[in-house]
C-alpha cells in the first residue's frame, strides 16, 4: 500500500483531470444554453434517462472512437500519429503536480494528497504548459496542409507569447512566497493571505495569459473551429477529439494554477483539516475552488468575442506582458521596503 | 419635411480602452442571464413557477406554438347548412402563381349558386404559401388558417390534398 501510494495518486490525478474534461464539454453547452436561453443539448438518452444531457458527452465519445481515422495523403505518418499524443499527453501530465490537498495523519501514518511532490513543482507545470506547443506545432508540420500549417504558426506565436506574459505574471507572487514548491505556496496562503488579495493584477494577468494558453475563446485563433481553419483541420476521429480533450485539461491546469497560487488551493479559511475527514475537507475545498474557477473561465468563453490576431500579439506583448513586468518590479520594491522596516 | 438625425458615437474614453472594466459589465450581464434563468429553471422543474427557464419550444414534443395570423394549410369553409362554399369560380386556380390548385366543376342543385366543385385538390408540395388564393375568393370560402405546419409525407402524390380532407370532413392519412 504504502509502495503503491504515489503511483494511486497520479493515476487518480490523471482519472480526476480527465474526468473533470469530459465533464467540462458538457458544463460548456450547458452553461451557454443557459446564459442564452436556451435548452441546450437534451436528446441523448439511455433507457429514457438523460441526465440533463449527460449522456450526449457518452454518444460523442463513442461516435469519436468509432469514426474513420483518416490520414490525408500528403501526411507525414509518424509525426501525424504522434502529435495529439504530445499535445494530451503534456497536459495531463501537469495534473501530477497539482496539490490536491496537504498532508495527513491516518492510521499511524502521514499520507501527502499531492501525487508528485516536487521542490520545482510549479516549474515541472509551465515546462510542461509549454511543451504542449509542440504538439501543435506538429499537427500542422505533419498534416501536409497549408490551412493547417497556417493555423499552427498562429497557435505557435500565440502560446510562446502568453508563456512569456504566464511566467511573468507570477514572478511577483513567487517572490512573495519564496519558493516554487506549490505545496509550500497553499501553505504560505494558509498562514497569511490568499494570492488573489496579495497580487489582484497578478491574478488578472494569470487568467489573461491562462485562457490565451489553453487556446480558448476568446484566444481561439489557432483552432477557429466556426470560421478560420486550424491546426486540426486534417485530424479526425479521436485524433482530433484529443486535441479537443487536450483544450479541456489544459483548462482544468490552468484552473488548478489559480486555486493553488491565488485562491488559497486546499486550505479552508479559519479552519485546520486533521485526519481522514481533514482529507476529504480538503480535496472538497480544491474541487469546489477548481470548479468555481473553471466556471468563470468559460463565462468569460461565452462574453467575449474573438480577438484579432494583431490585438491578440498587441495584447499580450505591449500590455500583459509590461504590466507583469511593472507589478514584479513593485512588488520586489514592496518586499524590500517591508524588510527593511 | 427631411428631418436629419445625427447618432453620436459613445466616445471612446479611458474606462473603454483599459477594456477590463467593459469586460467587468459584459460579465455581469452574462452572470446575471445564467442565474435568472437557472432559478428559472428550478423553479419549473419543482413545479413552483409556469415560467420556463428557456424560451426553446421543444417542437415535436409539444405543439408547435404559431403567431395569430400564422399563414398555414389551406382549410375549406362551410357555409351554415354544412354545403361547402366553393362555388367553383376558378379564380384562386386563376390567380395561382405555383398553380396546385385544381377544381373541377359541377352544376349545383341550387339554381342561386349556379356551380359547386366536384373536386378541389391543393398540391401542397408545389404551394408556394404565398395567400393568393385566400385574397382572390370573392365566397370566402378558403382559408390559410389550419394552423397545421406538419405537412410532410413519404411521396409526391401524398401531398395533394383532396376537398374531404381540406374541408375537415375526413382526415387526411399519411400513405407509405
Amino acid at each position: 500500500m504504502t509502495a503503491a501510494w504515489p503511483l494511486l495518486k497520479v493515476a487518480a490525478a490523471l482519472g480526476f483531470g480527465l474526468n473533470v474534461a469530459g465533464l467540462l464539454a458538457w458544463a460548456e453547452r450547458k452553461q451557454s444554453a443557459v446564459m442564452q436561453d436556451r435548452i441546450g443539448a437534451n436528446r441523448a438518452a439511455i433507457f429514457g434517462f438523460k441526465l440533463w444531457g449527460l449522456i450526449h458527452m457518452l454518444a460523442d465519445t463513442i461516435k469519436l472512437l468509432t469514426k474513420e481515422d483518416f490520414v490525408p495523403k500528403g501526411a507525414r505518418k509518424g509525426l501525424h500519429g504522434a502529435a495529439p499524443v504530445i499535445s494530451l499527453g503534456f497536459a495531463l501530465l501537469c495534473l501530477a503536480a497539482l496539490p490536491f490537498g496537504g498532508v495527513v495523519e491516518v492510521a499511524g501514518r502521514s499520507w501527502s494528497l499531492q501525487p508528485v511532490e516536487s521542490p520545482v513543482g510549479l516549474l515541472f507545470v509551465l515546462a510542461m504548459l509549454g511543451l504542449g506547443v509542440h504538439g501543435v506545432m506538429m499537427a500542422g508540420y505533419a498534416s501536409g496542409s497549408n490551412y493547417g500549417l497556417l493555423g499552427a504558426l498562429r497557435g505557435g506565436a500565440q502560446m510562446i507569447s502568453y508563456e512569456v506574459c504566464l511566467a511573468a505574471s507570477l514572478a511577483g507572487l513567487l517572490f512573495i512566497y519564496g519558493t516554487l514548491d506549490l505545496q509550500q505556496a497553499v501553505l504560505w496562503q494558509g498562514r497569511h493571505a490568499w494570492g488573489i488579495l496579495v497580487q489582484p493584477l497578478g491574478f488578472l494577468l494569470f487568467v489573461t495569459a491562462g485562457v490565451a494558453e489553453t487556446k480558448r475563446a476568446p484566444f481561439d485563433l489557432p483552432e477557429g473551429e466556426s470560421e478560420i481553419v486550424g491546426y486540426f483541420v486534417e485530424y479526425s476521429g479521436m485524433k482530433m477529439g484529443m486535441f479537443m480533450m487536450t483544450d479541456f485539461v489544459e483548462s482544468v491546469v490552468v484552473a488548478g494554477l489559480v486555486t493553488t497560487l491565488f485562491l488559497g488551493g486546499w486550505t479552508i479559511p479559519f479552519y485546520e483539516p486533521h485526519g481522514a475527514l481533514g482529507a476529504v475537507l480538503m480535496l472538497a475545498s480544491f474541487t469546489v475552488k477548481l470548479f468555481v474557477t473553471l466556471f468563470l473561465l468559460m463565462q468569460v468563453r461565452w462574453t467575449l468575442p474573438r480577438f484579432r490576431f494583431d490585438q491578440l500579439l498587441h495584447l499580450g506583448w505591449k500590455n500583459v506582458l509590461p504590466l507583469a513586468l511593472a507589478n514584479f518590479i513593485v512588488t520586489i520594491w514592496a518586499v524590500y521596503l517591508r524588510s527593511r522596516l | 419635411m427631411i428631418s436629419v438625425t445625427t447618432v453620436r458615437r459613445p466616445a471612446r474614453t479611458m474606462a473603454t480602452q483599459i477594456y477590463f472594466l467593459e469586460i467587468l459589465k459584459g460579465l455581469l450581464i452574462t452572470l446575471r442571464h445564467f442565474f435568472v434563468n437557472m432559478s428559472r429553471h428550478v423553479l419549473f422543474e419543482l413545479g413552483l413557477s409556469k415560467e420556463p427557464g428557456a424560451v426553446t419550444i421543444q417542437f415535436p414534443d409539444v405543439p408547435a406554438m404559431l403567431g395569430n395570423r400564422a399563414r398555414t394549410r389551406h382549410r375549406l369553409l362551410k357555409r351554415d347548412d354544412g354545403t361547402p362554399r366553393c362555388t367553383a369560380c376558378m379564380c384562386c386556380e386563376t390567380i395561382c402563381p405555383a398553380k396546385c390548385i385544381h377544381i373541377v366543376a359541377e352544376d349545383s342543385p341550387d339554381v342561386q349558386i349556379e356551380k359547386r366543385a366536384k373536386s378541389f385538390d391543393i398540391d401542397l408540395g408545389l404551394c408556394v404559401f404565398c395567400g393568393y388564393c385566400v385574397e382572390a375568393c370573392p365566397v370566402d370560402a378558403i382559408h390559410m388558417d389550419a394552423n397545421d405546419v406538419e405537412l410532410s409525407a413519404y411521396s409526391r402524390k401524398d401531398m395533394i390534398w383532396s376537398m374531404p380532407e381540406l374541408l375537415g370532413d375526413k382526415k387526411k392519412e399519411a400513405h407509405r
